[in-house]
């Protein structure tokens, strides 16, 4: 498996609120909730940390789940949210690109 | 927010100044100049949805019924439409939503009304009861719409404006406002109750009644953001309401 990285894509907006984090598509207004995987990945998609130290600092540490069974999952739901337009995803480093100012965690 | 409308077409004008009744002044200053042309039905596309872009700082929106351009620079824009008033409705809903949306503020699929200096909205899609718990309104609330509210910010809170736009009881709301006390999540049941609505459920509903037609990345979230900051300031809770009018006991 090759190394994967994941930035968050600048055109969506992104809250998060009571311990859920919400995100709307500036492509269509759809509103996804994310779940706790999901949210640890937005939150450490910042372009230049693999995918593979997330999975190791991030969710290892809070599931007890074999890295591998992990990282796979991880890299299944980083693809899903790069479907969605929420990720962006990258076997290279993403630079940071203007951002939009769409995340006020 | 004043819009002027000038058209040719005199019968077009008096049934705009009929349906808009209590709206129509004639402000020296309007915010937009639009000129109406009316046309026959357009032969392209006549049941097309509504289409909204931006493109160098001018709005086009079309849909089925009408064409339309919006410079907010000039303050000007141009509608063809047939004589249909739903048309010319249509259009000023999608410039009051665009022009909310950088204010903070924004249109709601939601009835409302002033009870005791202050206004209550009621929010749900078709069938979720706005009508009905419009018509069960006592005489001492002050209807300001029974289907598209008008909410601005202020630096102290949010305010809820009377709209001309109507639903199913067809009745123009007044054209006065109050502060916003409080948003309820309609429901129908067998009992008048409020429960209490999680934040970020209360957020969720919200945005899912919130109007807007555009997919300009930058819009769109500020609409988003705009949602959690109401949320964060105006008390939101579902309404459960059998059709009665003692619902309005509990508000207010």
């Amino acid at each position: 498996m090759s190394t994967l990285y994941l930035a968050r894509n600048p055109r969506v907006a992104a809250r998060m609120l009571d311990g859920e984090m919400m995100i709307m598509s500036g492509r269509d207004s759809t509103l996804f909730t994310l779940n706790r995987t999901a949210t640890i990945l937005w939150q450490s998609a910042d372009g230049s940390t693999p995918l593979d130290r997330i999975v190791e600092h991030r969710i290892c540490s809070e599931y007890d789940v074999p890295a591998s069974q992990a990282l796979n999952d991880a890299e299944a739901l980083a693809r899903e949210l790069a479907g969605h337009e929420i990720l962006r995803i990258s076997n290279e480093p993403i630079p940071e690109p203007a951002a939009l100012g769409g995340d006020r965690r | 927010m004043p819009v002027r409308v000038n058209t040719s077409d005199p019968e077009f004008l008096r049934i705009l100044q009929q349906g808009y009744a209590g709206f129509v002044s004639g402000s020296a200053h309007p915010e937009i100049d639009f000129d109406v042309e009316i046309t026959p039905p357009l032969q392209d596309e006549p049941d097309a949805d509504v289409e909204v872009t931006q493109s160098g700082g001018s709005w086009r929106l079309r849909r089925g019924d009408f064409r339309a351009e919006w410079e907010p620079s000039r303050r000007r824009g141009w509608i063809r439409q047939t004589a249909n008033p739903f048309a010319i409705d249509s259009v000023l809903r999608i410039v009051h939503s665009l022009v909310l949306a950088r204010q903070g503020g924004f249109l709601l699929h939601s009835a409302s009304a002033i009870r005791n200096g202050k206004a209550f909205l009621f929010a749900g899609q078709s069938g979720a009861g706005k009508t009905t718990i419009s018509s069960l309104a006592p005489s001492d609330a002050i209807l300001l719409t029974d289907e598209i509210s008008y909410v601005r910010r202020r630096d102290d809170g949010y305010v809820a404006f009377g709209t001309p736009f109507t639903g199913e009881l067809a009745k123009v709301g007044q054209n006065v406002s109050a502060p916003v006390a409080a948003l309820y999540l309609l429901g129908q049941g067998a009992e008048n109750r409020i429960d209490a609505v999680e934040p970020a459920e209360a957020a969720r509903s919200l945005l899912s009644n919130v109007l807007f037609f555009a997919d300009e990345p930058e819009l769109v979230q500020a609409i988003f953001h705009s949602a959690f900051e109401f949320v964060e300031r105006v008390p939101v809770s579902r309404l459960t309401f059998a059709p009665d009018a003692r619902v309005w006991e509990l508000i207010g």
